[in-house]
């Protein structure tokens, strides 16, 4: 299979890609043929006809009407894109059919980022890893504004509400890592809500499982809550330089008094970072709007304590 | 007069079409009266004016504004697409751009730009009446939409709204930015949209001249009438759609808003439901101007003319039930998803029928070169490639891929920038003479012509690759791999800028200072060309024109060209040569 991208098409990695090229194929060549017939045929007319001296005065000799040209011109054009019509969707309905035997993976949007919930029940975020030659179905929804899920190497693409499931599937014939794009309008960082699927040989993701299943052995709560600040994408909002960006700085923020929009004020310690990650409304903080998400239910309690011994240590609470 | 029906009519026998000769002429050299000069003076006669022609001046005046303000966002736009994000803007200031840009192109120059500018002037001298039906209606028709414009230019400069021009709920219920002032501009704009609507159905049906039958108006008023039922139909739907939005906004109305109960796929429904038609009170008005022009400038009966004009009533009804191609992506049944694709296969072949009937009139024709009949020529060409993008957007597999990329971004600027814009500067072209009684610059205009011509492919061609490659729109920055078609799409914007801007100055400097010319400058066939000065009495007509001949019988009359050469009685005085 050729998984090259071309001049008109990203690489092709998925059972249906193929199949939709195909289709995309066969309409630019449609396209450049009845392109070049007009294009041809003006430029054709208007030369050999163009206006000359004499001309003024000339009555026009062309004919008016034409029943059977109209009619070719009606007929073929409606045959051709009944052809395409039925084509398109046969795919279509490929892409609406769940194999019954794919893995199940919950994607949930929010602004601005993608959360991935496999079965086994780790959770990544803004990367999605899935083994080859494997059905995935997705079931998704959104936890704010509308987002679209779309995989151009997969040429998959299916919108993601709130309140709502939406469903699609994919199979990917090919290892190798490829974007993930958010296409349906959802704010500022709609162009940053990019995420990558990486998709691995069967061993490879029998090995990834077991990585992700891992809870920071080993290592110290803090180390290891340095590791999830990237893994669960807290970076793209909280810098730990005193940066400015979407949240607060984490930068010496420990023990610090945290003016509040309702002008109260807050002391930051393990309860008011717990509930910030897990309620992030309930408390904002002056100057920022409320984007955070909840990371209820995407967090184990172990992981939320590393974290807030993380926050403390760049925050200056840990020497 | 009469008409000679006879295949063997040599020059000699051949009927000429009549000569509008003016009373006497101004100073100026230019016809008296005529109604730039002679329908009362200053700004308050033109505030006032219920003449169709002042009133498409006036909206000539602040529709081309909105233009430039659209265009300096289009430019802004493309300017920070050299390279990917922060070239210029932050990302929210990005998202205000592409917004506003849209919005304002949309609502405030396309929408109202061929029907509300061209329209409003010619198409009561093409039917040979002396005004629309409603010129008190046409008036306030202006002045709503100022009223409009008012409303989006206040969210322009407050907080300018950041939803995109579909403005799609839940994001646009709960986005900090001026929303309300813009769908509130919107709101009123339709209102607007509706009066020109009715004065032109009115109009069209009541006021055409005596003998001008319905298939003697010529295809640019059968266009316009095509437009203004959609214009009537359709526009209210957009209004309540969107007063429903401001309700759940300011009342917090559970309508769209899941979080309230709503269902925000519901308004995509209610949105596309009116912007699918509304893309045809795009283009239609459009694809007559352009029937117009072909036949003028080939000196050729336009083939085909019953399935032109009857192409566009097809195109004006079946435009109502396709609005779920929009929404492939977004959970529609299987089922719909199918009829949705079937039909709007089905309204592309009354499209595919005008851009053939179009390139056969030129057969055996006598193809003049001048610069309305370049913009025709680069419709065709452009129109052709937007309509058959059109097919792959279309074709259900394929758009799941395309949704929401560049590629939708490239089909539908062929269509709207490569098909209606074109076909309106060429309108423009072609009507500015009469409007002014005063010819352009054509080296000038040329060479603005084949600046946007280029232009405009570079930047919009590329951005079919972009998309198809994978690239979604409304993004602020994109990958790396990106940046070499942005940058080539961003150069094609530059050029396209530099053409416009040259056809800018050219058109307005011939309005005040360019050549007299007299009543018929091309040798055209229809009634604003025969029987009116170059510009027109206030009144249009001395006297109720006389419908000798179809608008396009170049096979039974010879069209009179009035040159300066012979404008006039005796004395005419080209000015400014
Ligand atoms: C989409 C951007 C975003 C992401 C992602 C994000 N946050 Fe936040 N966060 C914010 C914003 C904005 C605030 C301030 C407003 C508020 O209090 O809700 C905030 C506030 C906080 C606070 C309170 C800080 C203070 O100075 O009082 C903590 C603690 C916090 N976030 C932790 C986290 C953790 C841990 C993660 C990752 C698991 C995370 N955030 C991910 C945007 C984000
Ligand atoms: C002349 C008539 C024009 C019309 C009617 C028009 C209309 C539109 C519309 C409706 C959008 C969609 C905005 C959105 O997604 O919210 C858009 C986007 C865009 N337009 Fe235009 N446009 C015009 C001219 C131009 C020109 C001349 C340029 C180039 C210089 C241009 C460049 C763009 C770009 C780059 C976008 C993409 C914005 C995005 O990232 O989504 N447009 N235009
Ligand atoms: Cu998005
Ligand atoms: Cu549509």
């Amino acid at each position: 299979m050729d998984t090259t991208a071309t001049f008109w098409l990203p690489s092709s990695a998925s059972t249906i890609a193929n199949e939709v090229d195909g289709l995309f194929m066969f309409l630019v060549w449609m396209s450049t043929f009845f392109f070049v017939l007009i294009v041809a045929g003006t430029i054709l007319f208007i030369t050999k006809w163009r206006r000359k001296k004499g001309d003024v005065g000339r009555l026009d000799t062309g004919p008016a009407h034409n029943s059977w040209l109209e009619a070719t011109w009606i007929v073929v054009p409606t045959l051709l894109v009944l052809v395409i019509f039925f084509w398109g969707f046969r795919t279509y309905m490929k892409m609406a059919v769940v194999p019954g035997n794919a893995m199940e993976v919950k994607v949930t949007g929010q602004k601005w980022f993608w959360s991935f919930t496999y079965p086994e029940g780790t959770a990544t975020v803004n990367e999605l890893v899935v083994p080859v030659d494997t059905p995935v179905k997705l079931l998704m929804s959104s936890q704010d504004v509308i987002h679209s899920f779309f995989v151009p190497s997969f040429r998959v693409k299916k919108d993601v509400l709130p309140n709502r499931y939406s469903v699609t599937w994919f199979e990917a014939t090919q290892v190798g890592e490829y974007h993930l794009f958010c296409a349906e309008y959802c704010g500022t960082k709609h162009s940053e809500m990019i995420g990558t699927v990486r998709v691995l040989s069967d061993s490879d993701y029998k090995a990834w499982e077991e990585e992700a299943m891992f809870s920071g052995e080993g290592m110290s709560m803090a180390e290891y809550g340095e590791r999830l600040y990237t893994s669960k994408a807290c970076v793209t909002c909280h810098s730990v330089d005193g940066s400015p960006g979407n949240g607060p700085t984490w930068q010496g923020i420990w023990g610090h008094n945290q003016p509040m929009t309702d002008g109260s004020s807050v002391t930051v310690d393990e309860n008011y970072v717990r509930e910030s990650i897990l309620n992030p409304k309930a408390k904002i903080v002056a100057g920022y709007q409320p984007v955070m998400p909840t990371y209820q239910g995407l967090l184990s309690d172990k992981e939320i304590d590393a974290l807030v011994a993380y926050i403390k240590e760049v925050g200056g609470g840990g020497e | 007069m009469a008409v000679n029906n006879s295949a063997t009519t040599t020059v000699q026998d051949a009927p000429r079409s009549a000569l509008a000769v003016p009373a006497s002429r101004d100073s100026k050299g230019l016809p008296h009266p005529n109604y730039l000069s002679d329908g009362g003076k200053g700004l308050w006669s033109w505030l006032t004016t219920v003449d169709h022609k002042r009133i498409g001046i006036m909206y000539l005046i602040v529709v081309m504004a909105m233009f430039f303000v659209g265009g300096i966002y289009a430019l802004l736009i493309r300017a920070e697409h050299f390279a990917p994000g922060g070239q210029l803007m932050n990302a929210d200031q990005y998202n205000q751009a592409f917004t506003m840009h849209g919005a304002i192109m949309t609502f405030l120059f396309i929408i109202p730009s061929i029907p509300a500018i061209l329209g409003n002037f010619v198409l009561p001298l093409q039917i040979g009446a002396k005004d629309v039906a409603f010129p008190r209606l046409n008036l306030a028709s202006w002045y709503v939409y100022m009223f409009g414009a008012a409303f989006a230019v206040y969210s322009l400069v407050t907080n300018a709204a950041d939803t995109g021009w579909t403005f799609y709920t839940p994001y646009s219920t709960e986005t900090g930015t001026a929303v309300i002032s813009m769908t509130l501009g919107a709101f009123i704009l339709g209102f607007s949209s509706i009066f020109t609507g009715i004065n032109f159905i009115v109009t069209v049906h009541k006021l055409r001249a005596p003998g001008m039958t319905w298939f003697k108006m010529p295809l640019m008023v059968w266009a316009l009438y095509a437009t203004a039922i959609i214009q009537v139909l359709a526009t209210p739907i957009l209004g309540i759609t969107l007063l429903l939005l401001i309700l759940e906004r300011v009342f917090g109305v559970g309508i769209f808003d899941p979080s309230m109960g709503g269902d925000p796929v519901l308004y995509q429904h209610f949105f596309w439901f009116y912007s699918h038609p509304a893309v045809y009170i795009m283009i239609l008005p459009g694809m007559g101007i352009i029937s117009d022009l072909i036949a003028t400038f080939s000196h050729r009966k336009i083939f085909g003319y019953k399935f032109v004009a009857f192409s566009s009533l097809a195109i004006a009804l079946v435009s109502f039930i396709v609005w779920g191609h929009h929404m492939f992506t977004s959970g529609q049944s299987e089922f719909a998803v199918m009829l949705f694709s079937f039909i709007t296969f089905m309204v592309g072949i009354p499209s595919a029928i005008k851009v053939f009937n179009w390139t056969t009139t030129l057969y055996k024709g006598s193809i003049s070169f001048s610069v309305p009949m370049l913009y025709a020529l680069s419709f065709l060409f452009k129109f052709t490639i937007g309509g058959l993008t059109g097919i792959f957007l279309g074709a259900l597999s394929v758009d799941i891929h395309l949704h929401d990329t560049y590629f939708i971004v490239a089909h539908f600027h062929y269509v709207m920038v490569g098909g209606t814009v074109m076909a309106f500067v060429g309108g423009l072209h072609y009507w500015w003479p009469k409007m002014f009684g005063r010819m352009y610059n054509r080296t000038a205009a040329t060479i603005a012509w084949a600046f946007v011509f280029v232009g405009f492919n570079v930047t919009f061609f590329t951005q079919f690759i972009l998309g198809s490659q994978g690239m979604p729109r409304r993004y602020w920055t994109f990958p790396e791999e990106f940046t070499r078609l942005h940058g080539f799409s961003s150069w094609g914007a530059m050029i396209m800028g530099v053409g416009f801007g040259l056809m800018a100055i050219t058109l307005a400097w011939a309005a005040f200072r360019g050549r007299v010319v007299g009543s018929n400058p091309w040798g055209a066939l229809t009634l604003e060309w025969t029987h009116a000065t170059s510009p027109p009495e206030p009144h249009n007509f001395p006297a109720t024109p006389d419908v000798a001949h179809g608008p396009y019988d170049y096979d039974k009359v010879i069209p009179r060209v009035d040159e300066p050469a012979n404008a006039g009685v005796g004395h005419a005085r080209p000015a400014n040569a």
